[in-house]
């Protein structure tokens, strides 16, 4: 029975707006049943060389600051670090498609995504140390705060791009979100939204396999992530996320659609969590070390050497020297990393409102008097004092 | 029932009769004709005019874009208000009913209040999030909470709540300028309350964050705000004839709390009682009687009261006026500020 059929049913129907186009076949919307790939395909040959290059250099600096970072936690540098090893691939994917002026939504997974997009790496990291809650500025770099709750970035990044749109600028909006952000009500109120405001947005899902140890079959029984677009009126698009040039040529057709005035599109991308969900997690208590073993075959880093490499692009000189200058990155990071930082206790009280309240005055001043007696402590103690 | 007394208003040549929601009206629209970065967003806020029609007129005035009914999803309305914010608009959100705001709770704790102090004050968020408050209108359950005591302690919130038309006026347009997010309850019993109000010549725009006193006494405080104001006004009139004088604070603004104004009545009167319709186990009473205490404990002459609402869920319609705090409840606890007498 159709939905004319229905008895009553014209009585339901709502106006439609001006510029509303009934969705008459969905099929366009729906994602592939494989997930899309170029590597190792015929559509590796239509990439470019240079770009393939750049992701290539850009993932082996990015597997050496997860490293680095991971070992930092390790010294007791940094009090915590969620690695991406593994899912560099859509890190950097996420950072190099977007334009100067677009602005990135990351989640607490995403600080190589941030770093990738030219945010400096001790900024990025001072979240995670422990001193700020946000190292940066979001505006100076178009990057939103490393975002802590699960898929609250999400509706910021619709009404981030809506704003922009409605002033006339050339700004899309991606936003990046594991697969448990999926299950939060944030994330379909801000897919629906993006999608009645036809926002410039571009949802990102890493589908890394776990939401710290829940699998996906117990976070959805939707047959993809991708799959949960159509519900809204948006394409689903799922891709591998090991392989840096499809997750870079299908987000780049998202954003050009955005940027078309097209509206949103939600990615999934299909990757794997290689470490656990942060050093702190034991990650053997829900997976077995065979499943680990089988997705390092198809590490991204592998998978694009080995297209470089067959086709004559790379040589061992080549991946010796993108090794050669992510160490120097890594070795400059923990040497900024070992320098304790300078905060002042004062700066409490400094960013809760734009005019420090009478209530807040009086806290400071009681804090102020504390430091001075601690100051004054210090200097009446020899053992302080050498 | 509490009904709503008439409330004080501005007494200009050109004052009429106006509406406490005339006058919200009336601010939004000022302010968006003045800044064409002020936005409104919420559930039937635009054809409609909100289920109050507060928002009357304005998306016919300023066009869809600029008052915008969304989808019914309050964290997707606060969550899209932030993302407007971080892009240099004022988004004005109006959440329908003061129990229909909480699922935004996590938008408005985890980031909204905090995205000043976790940028180190480069990304404030300039929004005003209007929630219709309190009891009175005999509405069903979920239409009647006064969710102030949750805001209030959420650090990075202002909490603002008008009593007149006057003020309703003043304290709106000044919390869409503010560079703070503001949280702006609306006394939802109060929207029909009239006082003479000049829509022309509007007073002006009062800063937030200073109590007034509404009535000078000399022998007790009553220390209230929105939708309480009118019964201790009330209660202040029929105390006359028990040989009491009371003065008469009204807050205005719940945060910043305004202690000098507070604190220099209770000096003068020695006598203090709190008066609100949220529950009173912690709820804003006691915050308030605390500071008081603090502050002006050699010069009280009694314990500070409370008189509050019961702890318990809101009742329904039919029971609310044994719940809600009226007239002869205020008086009760003037009557009990003779404790030397009791002691
Ligand atoms: C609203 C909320 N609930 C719970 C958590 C605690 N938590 C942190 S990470 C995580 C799992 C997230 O999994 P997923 O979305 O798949 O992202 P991934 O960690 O795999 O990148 C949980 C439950 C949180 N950060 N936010």
């Amino acid at each position: 029975m159709t939905v004319q059929e229905l008895p009553g049913a014209a009585a339901y129907r709502p106006t439609p707006p001006p510029a509303w186009k009934p969705l008459t076949d969905p099929a366009p919307l729906l994602p592939d049943a494989e997930p899309y790939r170029v590597l190792g395909t015929d559509a590796a040959a239509d990439a470019d060389p240079a770009l393939l290059l750049r992701l290539y250099t850009e993932l082996v600096r990015g597997r050496r600051y997860n490293a680095q970072a991971t070992a930092l936690t390790k010294q007791g540098r940094l009090a915590v670090y969620p690695s991406s090893t593994g899912q560099e691939a859509c890190e950097i994917a996420a950072a190099l498609v977007l334009e100067e002026q677009d602005w990135l939504f990351p989640s607490y997974r995403d600080t190589l995504a941030a770093v990738a997009r030219g945010l400096d790496p001790v900024e990025a990291l001072t979240l995670l140390r422990g001193d700020r809650h946000t190292g940066y500025d979001p505006r100076e770099h178009r990057i939103a705060p490393l975002c802590t709750p699960l898929a609250t970035q999400l509706p910021h990044a619709v009404g981030l791009a809506h704003a922009a749109r409605l002033k006339g600028d050339d700004v899309v909006a991606l936003a990046m979100v594991g697969d448990g952000g999926t299950s939060e009500g944030d994330f379909h109120e801000a897919l629906n939204f993006a999608a009645v405001w036809r926002a410039p947005v571009v949802f990102f899902v890493q589908n890394n396999g776990f939401a710290i140890s829940v699998p996906l079959a117990k976070q959805t029984a939707a047959p993809s992530l991708a799959h949960k677009a159509i519900g809204y009126g948006m394409p689903g698009r799922l891709v591998d996320g090991n392989d840096a040039a499809a997750v870079h040529q299908v987000l780049g057709e998202a954003v050009s659609r955005a940027r078309r005035g097209e509206g949103p599109t939600l990615v999934e991308a299909v990757t794997y969590r290689m470490e656990a969900h942060t050093n702190a997690d034991d990650a053997t208590r829900y997976r077995v070390d065979s499943e680990v073993e089988a997705w390092r075959a198809h590490d991204p880093i592998r998978l694009m050497e080995r297209e470089l490499t067959g086709r004559g692009l790379l040589d061992e000189g080549g991946i010796v020297a993108a090794k050669e200058a992510a160490d120097v990155m890594a070795a400059g990071l923990r040497e900024r990393m070992n320098a304790d930082p300078v905060l002042d206790p004062m700066s409490l009280f400094t960013h809760v409102y734009a005019e420090q309240t009478e209530q807040l005055r009086e806290q400071a001043a009681r804090l102020r008097v504390e430091l001075d007696a601690e100051h004054d402590q210090h200097d009446d103690d020899p053992e302080e004092r050498r | 029932m509490t009904t709503a007394a008439a409330v004080p208003g501005t007494q200009s040549g050109k004052a009429k009769p106006a509406t406490m929601a005339q006058a919200l009206g009336r601010a939004l629209r000022d302010s968006m004709a003045e800044d064409p970065s002020v936005h409104v967003l919420g559930e039937d806020v635009g054809t409609l005019g909100g289920v109050f029609r507060i928002t009357d007129g304005l998306a016919k005035e300023f066009g869809d874009d600029r008052c915008t009914d969304t989808p019914l999803a309050e964290a997707g309305i606060l969550g899209a208000a932030v993302g407007m914010a971080m892009y240099g608009l004022r988004p004005v959100v109006e959440m329908q009913f003061d129990a229909f705001a909480y699922p935004a709770f996590e938008q408005l704790i985890s980031h909204v209040a905090k995205m000043r102090n976790r940028t180190r004050g480069a990304m404030p968020l300039p929004i005003t999030v209007r929630v219709p408050y309190g009891g009175g209108i005999g509405g069903v359950e979920h239409h009647s909470d006064s969710s102030e005591a949750y805001y209030m302690a959420t650090p990075g919130l202002h909490v603002v709540t008008p009593a007149t038309v006057d003020d309703a006026y003043g304290l709106l347009r000044a919390s869409i300028a503010s560079d703070d997010p503001v949280i702006f309850l609306e006394p939802k019993r109060l929207y029909w309350s009239k006082a003479a109000w000049s829509p022309e010549a509007p007073a002006p725009v009062e800063p937030i964050g200073r109590a007034v006193v509404r009535r000078s006494g000399r022998s007790a405080t009553l220390i209230t705000y929105g939708p309480s104001l009118p019964v201790c006004l009330e209660a202040a009139e029929a105390a006359v004839a028990e040989g009491w004088d009371l003065e008469v604070v009204d807050l205005r603004s719940l945060v910043p709390f305004d202690d000098e104004t507070v604190a220099a009545s209770v000096r003068r009167t020695g006598r203090a009682v709190v008066v609100h319709e949220s529950s009173g186990f912690g709820g804003p009473g006691g915050e308030i009687a605390a500071r008081v205490t603090e502050r002006c404990f050699h010069h009280l002459e009694a314990p500070v009261l409370r008189v509050a609402g019961f702890d318990i869920p809101y009742p329904a319609p039919m029971l609310e006026r044994h719940h809600l705090p009226g007239v002869d409840r205020v008086l009760d606890a003037v009557a009990r500020l003779q404790w030397e007498a009791d002691s």
